[in-house]
């Protein structure tokens, strides 16, 4: 690890996977939650047209990349609520768009090059620059503190958005909300990751945390974790072994499901016998057992 | 509507009702699913919305909490227009679902406390009465053994109990329950009744949408039967002179027998319902 420290890129890297790490899984939850594991995926597809056009004016990828993000993301929103039953459809236009947006602008770029658009697709993260540490560190710590704030009725809106709409909460708003602090995490993981993988870190330490933990909290602790352990233990691995962070990084949080996959199912032996009742189907032996049927409000 | 229904039974006479339809409208993708409903129900009130599959009247539900928008009408809830309404803490909403959960995971307790999100503040830590509001909802459907359980994990009429308790945890004065004992056993829907009776007691106002009357046949002090989007009758619960006797009730498929603790029966009665809620005039 010392080693690792020597060298001002690596530092920078590691600062980079932190957050990453820390952050990504959080927003994860909820969108795991909401059903929208892909939402990431497609503002990642939307944000490489950013990246390019960031790269063409001469300014900062990230921070074109963040505004071009955050519109495709409120873009999707929208599309999504209003029309109801071709959404995916829209979404996919929307997704290629702006994948082939970005391929297009990037190979008119004058320096820039196809290593320039791989190191953007599948992640760079030893190329990142302090002011990219910058913004990323803002970025998080605003995506961090939004979820702080908004975190208890995000919980309701995605848990159920009808009764969300029953609580009188501002559903559109939070929806969007969530959406674009979707869009800023993908920003802040894509150069670690690059786009087209921004939204494993998202998803792949929820599903994890999913197979060992019975709360919220609890899942989103783990995610954490395992997005944390994922993040700086692949970026180490791809140091010292000469593989690609971006991808290590991916493969080593997909083992970490694996295994929780594995325990989990040990785990529920262990504690119920005979595993776990499925969550609409047969309920009468548990029903028969633990419904005492005594109401004494 | 007859005099005798619009008088509060606990409240002054000048209460605003609990909630006022003034001609509502609503429709699913162009088909209207409500014609015109004019409805009081004032404070303090234990009513049943009855009516066959696809009368409306989980949609006239719904509408009252500004979920289905209106095409034309009005909705007021404790005499403020749906718009302007804000006071959201005073109403406790059970959807009708067949699971409490989630993708990811939720305890017991996670899901009832989020019930209290229309009364707390933003970045607000849970204070001593929250979490007794929510040891008492949870131990009111009797699930306080199960606090620390995920939800996943329950039966159907346990989860279901949960939806309750997650009303309950708000400490609401206006329940609005959309078939509450769908998919429930017959003990528990008669525990559900009695938790519904203490509410009353209570003075608070209780809408049910219900497909049967059943254990709350002594619990409900109104019934409006609604018949393609426009209410049939309006007055006492209908007499339970044999399940197909009542106004409005038409049978596609078998009921449980009440005595029967089978609730798969029951389960299987609640999936035909919702596919056939969302397709509306299929009857």
């Amino acid at each position: 690890m010392t080693e690792l420290l020597q060298y001002e890129f690596m530092r920078r890297a590691l600062i980079a996977a932190v957050l990453v790490g820390l952050v990504t899984p959080v927003i994860g939850t909820f969108l795991v939650q909401r059903r929208l594991a892909l939402l990431g995926d497609g503002i990642g597809h939307v944000a490489l047209t950013g990246v390019a056009l960031g790269l063409m004016t001469s300014t900062s990828p990230v921070v074109t990349a963040a505004v071009v993000a955050t519109l495709g993301a409120v873009l999707m929103e929208l599309v999504r609520v209003r029309t109801r039953t071709s959404g995916d459809v829209a979404l996919a236009l929307l997704f290629y768009g702006g994948i082939a947006g970005g391929v297009l602008l990037i190979g008119l770029t004058p320096g820039a090059s196809n290593a320039t658009l791989t190191s953007f697709l599948f992640g760079s993260v030893s190329t990142v620059a302090e002011e990219d540490i910058w913004v990323v560190g803002v970025l998080a710590v605003g995506v961090l503190a939004i979820l702080a704030i908004f975190g208890r009725e995000l919980f309701v809106l995605c848990q159920d958005e009808e009764v969300a709409r029953a609580h009188g909460l501002p559903v559109r708003f939070l929806s969007i909300l969530l959406a674009v602090t979707a869009a800023l995490t993908v920003v802040i993981a894509m150069r670690v990751v690059g786009v087209l993988m921004v939204s494993a870190l998202m998803i792949v330490p929820v599903a994890a945390a999913q197979q060992l933990s019975r709360s919220f909290r609890v899942t989103m602790g783990l995610a954490v974790l395992i997005g944390l352990l994922s993040s700086v233990g692949g970026l180490t691995t791809a140091f010292y072994s000469d593989l690609a962070p971006g991808a290590t990084i991916v493969l080593l949080a997909l083992a970490v499901y694996c295994v929780a996959v594995v325990a989990g199912g040990v785990l529920r032996r262990a504690t119920k016998g005979h595993g776990v009742a499925p969550p609409s189907g047969d309920p009468t032996d548990t029903m028969l057992q633990t419904d005492r049927g005594k109401v004494t409000p | 509507m007859s005099d005798q229904f619009s008088g509060a039974r606990t409240n002054a006479p000048e209460t605003p009702p609990a909630f006022q339809a003034i001609d509502a409208h609503a429709a699913y993708d162009g088909v209207p699913v409500l014609n015109g409903v004019d409805l009081r129900i004032p404070a303090g009130q234990t009513m049943a919305v009855l009516g066959p599959n696809g009368s409306g009247k989980s949609t006239l539900m719904r509408a009252m909490l500004g979920i289905v928008p209106l095409t034309s009408g009005e909705i007021r809830i404790h005499g403020t227009p749906l718009r302007r309404f804000r006071d959201w803490k005073r109403i406790g909403y059970v959807p009708q679902r067949l699971t409490a959960g989630g993708a990811v995971p939720a305890t017991v307790h996670e899901i009832v406390a989020s019930g209290q999100v229309a009364r707390r503040r933003r970045l607000s830590l849970s204070t001593k009465a929250d979490r007794a509001a929510v040891e008492d909802a949870l131990a009111a459907v009797d699930l306080s053994d199960r606090a620390g359980d995920a939800v996943r994990e329950l039966s159907g009429g346990q989860q279901q109990r949960v939806l309750i308790a997650r009303a309950l945890a708000g400490r609401p004065d206006t329940f609005v329950m959309d078939e509450p004992m769908a998919g429930v056993d017959a003990e528990n829907q008669r525990a559900l009744a009695r938790a519904i009776a203490r509410l009353r007691e209570q003075g608070s106002t209780v809408v049910l949408v219900l497909h049967e009357l059943g254990p709350l046949e002594n619990v409900i002090e109104r019934a409006v039967v609604l018949e393609h989007g426009r209410p049939i009758h309006d007055g006492a619960p209908p007499e339970a002179t044999g399940e197909c006797a009542r106004p409005g009730h038409e049978h596609q498929h078998p009921h449980p027998d009440p005595n029967d603790p089978d609730p798969r029966v029951a389960s299987t009665d609640v999936n035909a319902e919702i596919v056939r809620l969302e397709v509306p005039h299929r009857d």
